[in-house]
């Protein structure tokens, strides 16, 4: 069982430290507190709690899925579980001694770098606890740096992040306004011109943004740079295998939610924050990063780096209060890029392209349901219904399918408004049903 | 050649035109999709490998690793206990891996009512009112703990309250999280005897203090016996007492933290609840409030109306969510799995078994590394070295020399408040024997500072690498390929 003590050990050690019983070595617990009542379920044995817990999962339905909105199911090859979740990996604590942590502390660096190749960006951390908090200390981050207080953000900006970015700066004096968009769904470029001015920290792009559509960046970055303001990047990192990367149009910091790579969307967590950004602000991320060293033989070796700037040094005068991260997902992340290579990536990344616009074209043929296919898009879009989004969800609910994800909740004008997604994950079989599937509403 | 092979980074393996995985051929290409001003234009520098070559690096990293499964971890403060595999497997489960956060909740009923009963447990186990299983990882949920604070302070009390106090024996991540909520740090000294001063403590309280925050038991691994009166003074001048339960697997089924007067406080899922530790996360930091703050836990937490579990809760006051989604839902399903596999009793046993095991450790090494403060400690204690300044040989020396004897170090240098300290928390899920080899270990060490302290102070010897000069790192830093 659980406690390997038998009583006869526990006869030894108690003797050992001099106490006649258990108690005694509790008395520091005032006897008014000690042994309060517990209303606790009876003890399942594993073989017990294996099956109740079977049939929790069970309680969920296996719907054939078309939502994205932040949390994107892709393949998963087998290798990548059967690395990660080797007990070495698995239950190995933060990288505290170098010398015993090599193995953790070297895909910790692997993964690093593997980050800096995909957003095309100098430096990344070793990771944050996902999109939404990542980017929100970037946030934080271009704040200090420039010692401006207004942050601008796309009115498409994924609603957890805008919320997030709200819990995390509403008590600092730090103001944040939206940046308006067009009717084709991106950022209305003139208007961010005139919403940015030198008290901007920084605007935060995302693209493809909420609905999908991928942004023009480098625009929107010559914009926010004019005005001595920092680009943090908010990015899709499987879009990256075909799309430009955040390095090309000058980024400061790119962050995405790194599920994507390798992990399942596990009802929204563990997610993986990737956090990156240009070398002269190194000193200003948040949280660990891995570095090379030398042993005293010279030889190289891993380390964690820089810690001057994290809460168990600094205190109250830390970059962040961050300490655990996602270490087990960046594992994951990072065997997932080193299985696929730069052709892997590429493949992927096309293979949603592919599946995606003969979705929206299919449904585009539909009469009744329309998609703006004239904005760019990755692996996500629009469907204009011809009822309530909300309506559509539950009669494909009906037929075994996730429909996708309801506008409405974010607005009453988008309620017809369907977010749909279509990975590689979706055959054309599966597209075909969906479709099918829409034809009987 | 062995050796050198082992230490190649996967990008130095990296061989054009080799690689792990492929993906259906596509009819047409990128450029046919998009505009050419929004392609990528370089190939990412990423390692070109096969699969096998990929599974053998991957492995043999593992292999460079100290880990629970195969290592004891005297890891203070990081309660490093055994996490049951039966958990690994449940909460990898396809029903829970892929059910999708923005999926009708109809379709995920599993995922939210097994949410649900967690968050019902944890509050029996602490007696407290509600809980958030929506942080991830203890920090965070420090940070969702004292925002939680400072809304419940902006409705009742006006925003007068611009500080936080924190003990010296707190956790770095105490003064970061309360500076990080817009809050000035109050450090408060320990008194002589490890715990609160109750004087300093009152000097410091004021209408201007929002929230004190306590680690129980504390870092040095004792508890606070005067906790009632400590809650009493913080309440009486309107402040909240946060407590900070990365230690509470000292005290599950032993004291429920509401008794003694706790507002607020967090759990680590990847600690008490034996969640693996994953080198450095996931983990899981639930957050509970007594009833006259839970209105103001961040939303959204599971409730269940009519029969269906939903995260639309209605809770106006509600501050807004902490991170996207809802909770680490992987790791929340190995705490869920931990309370049930435990009753009552059991749970008893289990927090007693964490004390027994710290003090026969803390009994059996004295007179060679005495514990600071020299008394019964709960399910951690913090010893000391002989004295260096005689010696010449640091507590950090004898952390990497554990290592030779394969067993990974203490928490080292923490609490800052006792010099060279080595904080040692076996968990109850070791066993006598391997107790009585790490005693017998950390003997040898001493013996070794008596007769040949250089062997010590040039450890660690039989480790993938030599001692790293952690300062070379620093100067010029190597972050990436």
């Amino acid at each position: 069982m659980f406690i390997p003590n038998t009583l006869e050990d526990q006869k030894i050690m108690l003797a050992k430290t001099g106490a006649k019983d258990i108690k005694e070595l509790l008395a520091q617990i005032p006897q008014e507190f000690l042994y309060p009542a517990l209303d606790l379920p009876k003890a399942l044995t594993e073989q017990e709690l294996s099956a109740h817990v079977q049939e929790l999962a069970a309680k969920n339905k296996p719907l054939k899925n078309f939502i994205g909105a932040g949390m994107y199911e892709h393949f998963i090859p087998a290798a990548i579980p059967a690395l990660s979740s080797r007990g070495e990996f698995l239950t190995a604590y933060t990288p505290y001694q170098a010398e015993a942590s090599q193995g953790t502390l070297q895909t910790i660096y692997e993964f690093q770098s593997c980050m800096c190749a995909l957003l095309n960006m100098d430096v990344a951390t070793a990771s944050h606890y996902d999109g939404a908090t990542a980017m929100t200390e970037a946030a934080l981050a271009a704040h200090r740096i420039t010692g401006r207080k207004e942050i601008v953000v796309s009115t498409l900006l994924h609603p957890h992040y805008k919320e997030v970015l709200q819990t995390y700066t509403r008590h600092m004096g730090i103001t944040w306004v939206e940046a308006k968009v067009t009717n084709d769904g991106v950022l209305d470029l003139e208007a961010l011109k005139a919403q940015l001015n030198d008290q901007t920290a920084c605007f935060i792009l995302q693209t493809p943004n909420f609905v999908g559509h991928l942004e023009d960046a480098q625009a929107i970055s010559s914009a926010v740079h004019s005005v001595g303001a920092l680009l943090v990047a908010v990015v899709n990192p499987i879009s990256l295998g075909v799309v430009q990367t955040p390095g090309e149009y000058d980024a400061d910091f790119a962050v995405c939610e790194g599920q994507p790579l390798g992990n399942p969307v596990s009802f929204g967590g563990p997610g993986l924050g990737v956090m990156t950004a240009k070398k002269a602000y190194v000193r200003q991320l948040p949280g660990r990063m891995v570095g090379i060293a030398k042993d005293k033989d010279g030889k190289r070796a891993f380390v964690l780096t820089l810690q001057a700037r994290e809460q168990h040094i600094r205190r109250e005068k830390a970059a962040s209060n961050i300490c655990s991260n996602e270490a087990l997902c960046a594992l994951n992340a990072v065997i997932y890029l080193t299985l696929l290579g730069p052709k892997g990536l590429k493949e992927v990344a096309q293979l949603n392209l592919e599946r995606a616009h003969a979705l929206a074209e299919k449904i585009n043929a539909k009469s009744g349901f329309t998609v703006n296919t004239k904005t760019p898009f990755f692996n996500e879009f629009v469907v204009q219904c011809p009822i309530p989004a909300a309506e559509v969800i539950k009669k494909m609910e009906a037929k075994g399918i996730a429909a996708g994800y309801d506008l409405g909740r974010l607005c009453p004008q988008m309620k017809n408004c369907l977010l749909v997604c279509a990975t590689e994950m979706r055959t054309p079989e599966d597209l075909q049903a969906y479709v099918d599937a829409l034809g009987g509403i | 050649m062995q050796e050198i092979l082992k230490n190649e980074l996967s990008i130095e393996k990296s061989r054009p035109g080799r690689r792990g995985v492929c993906f259906a051929q596509t009819q047409k290409q990128a450029a046919d999709y998009l505009p050419a001003g929004l392609l990528r234009k370089s190939e990412p520098n990423l390692p070109q490998l096969s699969e096998f070559d990929t599974v053998r690096h991957f492995t043999r990293l593992s292999q460079q690793n100290y880990s629970l499964d195969a290592q004891f971890y005297p890891l203070g403060s990081c309660t490093m206990k055994y996490n049951p595999k039966a958990y690994d497997v449940l909460s990898a489960l396809p029903g829970f891996a892929n059910a999708h956060p923005f999926a009708p909740e109809s379709a995920v009923q599993g995922t939210l009512e097994l949410a649900y009963n967690l968050q019902e447990l944890l509050k029996k186990v602490t007696g407290l009112a509600a809980f958030t299983l929506q942080p991830a990882a203890g920090a965070h949920g420090e940070l969702t703990g004292i925002l939680t604070a400072r809304a419940y302070h902006d409705t009742h009390n006006g925003q007068n309250r611009t500080e936080v106090i924190v003990p010296d024996t707190a956790h770095g991540t105490n003064p970061a999280t309360a500076n990080m909520a817009g809050y000035q740090v109050v450090n408060i000294k320990s008194a002589p005897n490890g715990c609160v001063d109750k004087e300093a403590l009152k000097a410091a309280l004021s209408e201007k203090t929002a929230v004190v925050m306590l680690t129980v038991p504390n870092t040095v691994g004792l508890f606070e016996p005067e906790i009632k009166e400590i809650a009493d003074l913080v309440h009486s001048v309107g402040a909240l007492l946060y407590m900070d339960g990365a230690n509470f697997n000292a005290l599950i089924g032993l004291a429920k933290p509401a008794d003694f007067g706790v507002d607020i406080m967090h759990l680590n899922l990847h600690k008490t609840f034996a969640a693996p530790h994953g080198g450095g996360g996931p983990g899981s930091g639930p957050v509970g409030a007594a009833a006259h703050v839970a209105p103001f836990l961040p939303h959204p937490i599971v409730s269940l109306k009519n029969g269906q579990y939903t995260l639309a809760d209605e809770r106006p006051e509600s501050q807004n969510r902490m991170k996207a989604f809802y909770g680490n839902m992987a790791v929340v399903i190995r705490g869920y799995c931990y309370l049930r596999q435990f009753d009552k009793d059991m749970l008893k046993t289990i927090a007693q078994n964490a004390i027994l095991n710290a003090n026969y450790v803390r009994a059996c090494l004295k007179g060679k590394f005495n514990a600071f403060f020299d008394r019964n400690c709960m399910h951690e204690c913090v010893l000391t070295p002989p004295d260096p300044h005689t010696t010449g040989v640091h507590t950090s020396d004898i952390a990497k020399r554990l290592l030779d004897y394969g067993f990974y170090a203490p928490t080292i240098y923490f609490p800052l408040i006792v010099p060279e300290a080595l904080m040692v928390e076996p968990t109850e899920t070791e066993n006598k024997e391997m107790l009585d080899a790490f005693v017998a270990a950390m003997e040898q060490i001493y013996n070794e500072i008596q007769t040949n302290p250089q062997v010590v102070k040039d450890a660690p010897h039989n480790q993938p690498v030599k001692r790293i000069d952690e300062v070379s790192a620093a100067r010029q830093p190597n972050l990436r390929w």
